[in-house]
């Protein structure tokens, strides 16, 4: 496309034809301030909803303000971004959010992380000029994964988006009118009692603390400070290239030693991987896919490491329940391992056991209250953190983070290979699969590990590999909007696929909800890839059917994969559920 | 054989609230059991347009035009003036300023200056019988367009006549149609803005009530310019009469031949269908309407892209008002060369105004651009009620301001008054008097606003709702000076800031009273604004009649002696004003 001329405050800049004033001030180092808006374009997302006007410039000729982030320049515009009128207009904006904000900066969650916040300071507001009523919603607090609280709503509906548009799911959307519109399920119903899959992107995405997690921190502190409680603490593949972020470290940093010590001076008894139990799903998952090929059973097979994308099959594709591995996720087969062969080994009861997973995730909280995955009132995992909420727990401990030595996890639970690793990663739990069932299928050693076809973060993304004479296509995908598209095939009988990887957000589990906020920077999202692949790499072994302490705890309590008992522990079964 | 006399009862949704859906089937019945139905046609027509004496009954070819009419005067107006040809001069229309009784409606100072295009065919057609509006040269137009013109043509005579759109944007119709046109995809759509909002405007109801079959040839006309063979009429649920008459008319159209496919054996195949809308103000805003058709929530997007390059289902889409719609087939028939003569340089034709507030005359009016505010106030309007003294005339609704006495000789036209401050809007007039405080009526239009804003955008969300505070605070004698200047400049903001027309027009009421009447606000932030009603000791007779109405008992004093108000104790509610026989009391 051809490039115009325009002129940004009185500088002269060729920008390609269709750029918004936002990118093209960007590109002479000016930088306009926004809201509502947030650019995921390599997920596919911009939200341009133009309605918070704190982006507002001045055009020439013009006496309305437009918004940057969603004007087209044209040709021969002179803009101009920082006239007194442009910048009063965004205080003004902004100013009138604030009016209407409850100023809980100091005990909120979203507390120096907060955009909102990061405005304020920015546009260099130190009182608000016009005072008066504000919202007085109820905070919804009835779902164990997602608290919103709609008085904190700036109206950006960026989760709107996420919900609608990303994820396909249509929970959220602005209900009421003028002063009194928020964004809320249809007829205000609270959370619970809709087909939220509890993926958590709106809390990812939001600006402020209208969307955010249901805290485990309380019960976790209480968990440790109870003699009488064996703890025992978890940590998923995504949450290690991330944690680092919530103490100044670059995205990206593998911080697996820090995080371990950290974990071990809080006060866990056992300190494990949830790497281990991805082996562990690894070995049953692809026994249940050479079962499937074998006996004719249901293809393609689904995979079910995420429970969001469980929660949105069992409600918006109730017909299709047979399709995802009856496979638990990682964390719920380490729960119900640590409940049993290491309660057992450890002489523990496991009633005095507290299983807490630390997950980049918001609905693994949702996931582990679900009555199946539990044993008379026993449940496989009994808390969740966030990534974030750890974080706020060793800064509140006093932990220096960046100045720990490092440790390793705990034996028993705790090996994990290369494999493992990539669970973290859009692509990387079938790449992991196809390592494993290659070679048990075909009964050779691979000679090169890295499918790097099944790599990258396009939305949905399709491959064949040969394993002897068979022919095994593969999709992905990620984000639950891409998912909807793989299924409508299944659902018309027209899926080419033997398998299929499904995870709810985009990115995998390292643009998880439960994750630092990226604020819209989906470069940040590229280095946690990155650094999960570094991991993957570095692991002296990277087939899941290599992990030791896996093949031990088949030898010496689970048998074989797929056998009686893990069917007991580690398989579970799906409820057809209803779109609300 | 043709009937004696034909008797037109008002079916217009004012004079139906007034009962005259009973009165014509009674006087039906009447006239049966006389056995007169063969000399005596009763028709119900659209809106006469001249509301405040509803309801109306005209006689022809007698030419009498009785207002205010009940069912207890249907056996009168039967036995004298059908039976015996005796004029019932007692429902005879009162002029206010001559205080005689007018028989022709054309003898009215309220018709006199009207210039009828857009309501051409109200009150003189029946709207439910397409033979009536054929028989007034209905659906030629579509058939010269589609047999005589290529659209671009017919696009041409658009853009010559000068029709601007009257829905209150006043974008050339033409200059609309040809950006349509212009879009190289093949499914378009056409689509009609019957979401009248605006409180007190009703042209829009009262066309599609009284003359149907003209919006929808105008719909027609312009999908074939346009190249959309699908056309929309989203129109408010609220309007169950209008819906009604356009069901009916697109029965009878399609019947016809005038809806379907190879419309006049033209080849053009167009077809019409109504969607309802929830009565959302912000919904007459065109790309919330388009988002509300689609199934979306009913508020605007940002534009560019307009409508006309991706509108509904993302498709180019003309959205044109429906009293623009109505125009269009006279422009067609007459040509541009003779709307381009009616207006004024920019803007051409007419424009119906819902006429209310303190005027005599009260309903609605059509006349030609460039007519002055005084000739519509004190010729048409009939002046203000009571003899009392002109204050301002509110026009173009939530989104307009004031316009005030020494901007009376205006000529209106889109330009002048937004110079004076104020808009076209849909063509709302609400006239104003001496009693009237702009504060409160400032206040009014921002509670509709704030309450009706989508809430999407920040300024108009929360904006409008600060400035509706601060009238509150301002009129509760709570308000301080500053108030006024933090209320300016949240004007200003969400004036410049705002996502739609609606909220960019929102603050207007405010802005314009500000300029014109400011000292009113001050009265209330600096707290000089008397609040009590008081008595004005050299007219009191002492009749005690102010004293027996007060539901407060402030008002002391013996009969025939001059009596006092307490000012303290007074909640100026105005029944001593009202009571008083020697207006002896001044209002606070």
């Amino acid at each position: 496309m051809s490039d115009i001329n325009i002129t940004i405050n009185n500088m002269d800049i060729k920008v390609p034809r269709g750029t918004t004033i936002l990118d093209a001030a960007k590109q002479v180092g000016i930088h306009i301030p926004t809201l509502c808006h947030l650019d995921l374009h390599d997920f596919g997302v911009v939200n341009k909803t133009a309605s918070c006007r704190i982006c507002v410039v001045e055009l020439e000729n013009r006496p309305n303000l437009v918004p940057s982030c969603a004007e087209i320049a044209n040709e021969g515009m002179h803009i101009k971004t920082d006239s007194l009128k442009a910048i009063n207009a965004r205080r003004n904006n902004l100013q009138l959010l604030l009016s209407n904000h409850p100023f809980e900066c100091l005990t909120c969650i979203k507390n120096l992380d907060c955009e909102l916040q990061s405005l304020a300071e920015e546009l260099n507001i130190r009182d608000i000029y016009v005072k008066g009523e504000k919202m007085d919603y109820p905070i919804d607090y009835s779902s164990n994964a997602i608290v919103k609280d709609p008085n904190k709503c700036v109206m950006c509906r960026r989760c709107e988006t996420m919900c609608n548009d990303v994820q396909t799911v249509g929970v959220l959307s602005a209900i009421n009118r003028g002063f009194n519109v928020t964004v809320a399920p249809a007829f205000n119903l609270d959370m619970l009692e809709t087909s939220c899959t509890y993926c958590g992107q709106c809390v990812a995405v939001c600006p402020t603390g209208a969307l955010t997690e249901r805290s485990d921190i309380g019960k976790t502190w209480r968990a440790l400070s109870n003699e009488k409680t064996h703890t025992v603490v978890q940590v998923a593949p995504a949450v290690r290239v991330a944690i680092g972020e919530m103490f100044g470290l670059e995205p990206g940093t593998i911080s697996t030693p820090q995080l371990v010590s950290a974990l071990k001076r809080l006060g866990f008894d056992g300190v494990f991987d949830t790497n281990f139990a991805a082996d562990l799903t690894i070995m049953e998952e692809a026994h249940e896919l050479m079962h499937r090929i074998k006996t004719g059973g249901r293809l393609p097979m689904l995979t079910s490491c995420c429970p969001a994308w469980v929660k949105f099959i069992e409600q918006q594709f109730p017909d299709l329940i047979d399709v995802p591995s009856s496979c638990k996720s990682p964390q719920t087969m380490l729960g119900a391992i640590a409940k049993t062969y290491y309660a057992e080994k450890m002489g523990i009861d496991p009633n005095n056991m507290k299983v807490i997973s630390i997950m980049p995730c918001v609905a693994k909280k949702a996931e582990s209250a679900r009555p199946e995955l539990s044993k008379e009132d026993v449940f496989n995992v009994d808390y969740v953190l966030s990534t974030r909420e750890l974080g706020h727990m060793i800064k509140e401990a006093g932990i220096e983070f960046n100045k720990l030595e490092g440790n390793d996890f705990d034996s028993i639970l705790g090996e994990s290979t290369g494999a493992g690793a990539i669970f973290g990663t859009t692509g990387g739990v079938i790449e992991a699969a196809v390592r494993t069932a290659k070679e048990l299928m075909t009964g050779e050693t691979l000679e090169n590990i890295d499918f790097k076809e099944l790599r990258g973060l396009a939305g949905v993304r399709k491959a064949t590999i040969k394993i002897g004479d068979m022919d095994l296509n593969i999709g992905i995908a990620h984000g639950l909007g891409n998912a909807r598209k793989l299924l409508e095939e299944i659902q018309k009988g027209t899926s080419e696929f033997h398998a299929i990887e499904i995870m709810a957000c985009p990115g995998g589990c390292i643009g998880g909800g439960g994750q630092p906020y990226h604020h819209g920077d989906v470069s940040i999202i590229k280095k946690r890839q990155d650094a999960i692949y570094k991991i993957d790499a570095s692991k002296p072994r990277r087939k899941s059917h290599e992990n030791k302490m896996v093949k031990k705890l088949y030898d010496e309590y689970l048998n074989h994969p797929y056998s009686d008992l893990s069917h007991e522990l580690l398989h579970t079964s799906y409820k057809p559920g209803e779109k609300i | 054989m043709k009937e004696r006399l034909t008797v037109l009862v008002c079916g217009g949704t004012g004079c139906i609230a007034s009962d005259s859906d009973e009165m014509l089937i009674v006087m039906q019945d009447k006239i049966k059991e006389l056995g007169l139905d063969d000399e005596v046609r009763i028709l119900k027509t659209g809106c006469f347009g001249f509301c405040g004496q509803g309801p109306i009954i005209k006689i022809q070819p007698d030419n009498i035009f009785y207002v205010k009419v009940k069912i207890s005067d249907i056996d009168e107006i039967i036995e004298e003036h059908i039976i015996k040809g005796r004029i019932v001069s007692r429902l005879l229309f009162d002029d206010p300023k001559s205080h005689k009784k007018v028989k022709a409606h054309r003898h009215m100072d309220f018709y006199k200056k009207q210039f009828r295009i857009a309501l051409r065919n109200c009150g003189t057609i029946n709207p439910e019988d397409i033979s009536e509006y054929i028989a007034s040269r209905g659906y030629e137009a579509l058939a010269i367009s589609l047999q005589e013109y290529s659209p671009i043509d017919v696009i041409k005579i658009m853009k010559d006549s000068g029709l601007r759109g009257r829905g209150g944007g006043g974008f050339p119709t033409g200059l609309k149609w040809e950006y349509t046109y212009n879009q190289d995809v093949n499914q378009k759509y056409i689509i009609c803005n019957a979401d009248e909002g605006d409180p007190g405007a009703f042209m829009d109801r009262s066309i599609l009530e009284g003359d149907p079959h003209s919006v929808l040839e105008a719909m027609a006309i312009g999908g074939y310019a346009t190249g959309a063979t699908r056309g929309k009429i989203y129109i408010r649920a609220e309007y169950p009469l209008a819906i009604k008459r356009l069901e009916i008319a697109i029965a009878q159209a399609r019947e016809y031949g005038f809806l379907g496919t190879n419309i006049f054996g033209s080849g053009f195949d167009f077809d019409v269908e109504i969607r309802l809308g929830a009565g959302a103000f912000v919904c007459g805003e065109e790309t919330a309407l388009i988002n509300s058709m689609t199934g979306l929530r009913g508020e605007p997007s940002k534009k560019p892209p307009f409508p006309s390059e991706a509108g509904y289902k993302n498709k180019p889409t003309s959205v044109n008002n429906v009293e623009t719609l109505a125009n269009i087939p006279a422009i067609i028939l007459k040509g541009s060369d003779w709307f381009n003569t009616i207006g004024t340089p920019m803007s051409k034709g007419t424009k119906v105004f819902a006429l209310a507030g303190k005027i005599n005359n009260i309903g609605l009016v059509e006349v030609p651009m460039g007519t002055t505010l005084r000739e519509i106030i004190y010729e048409i309007g009939g002046g203000i009620i009571g003899g009392k003294k002109f204050k301002a005339v509110q026009t173009g609704g939530p989104s307009g301001g004031v316009i005030t006495e020494q901007h009376l000789d205006t000529p209106i036209d889109y330009e002048s008054l937004k110079a004076i401050g104020s808009m076209m809007g849909s063509g709302g007039m609400i006239v104003l008097d001496e009693d009237d405080d702009m504060v409160e009526i400032s206040k009014f239009y921002l509670d509709f606003t704030q309450e009706e804003s989508c809430g999407k955008c920040t300024p108009c969300r929360i904006g409008t709702k600060r400035m509706h505070e601060i009238l509150e605070r301002l009129t509760n004698m709570e308000g301080t000076p500053e108030d006024l200047d933090i209320l300016e400049d949240l004007a200003n903001n969400i004036k410049y800031t705002s996502l739609c027309g609606l909220g960019q027009s929102a603050p207007n009421p405010v802005l314009s009273t500000l300029e014109y009447f400011r000292e009113e606000y001050e009265a209330y932030a600096y707290r000089t604004k008397k609040t009590a009603y008081t008595i004005i000791d050299d007219k009191c007779i002492g009749c005690t009649k102010c004293a027996r109405v007060c539901p407060v008992d402030c008002i002391t004093g013996k009969v025939k002696q001059v009596h006092i108000i307490d000012e303290a104790a007074c909640i100026a509610c105005g029944a001593c004003y009202d009571a008083c026989p020697v207006n002896a009391i001044e209002k606070p």
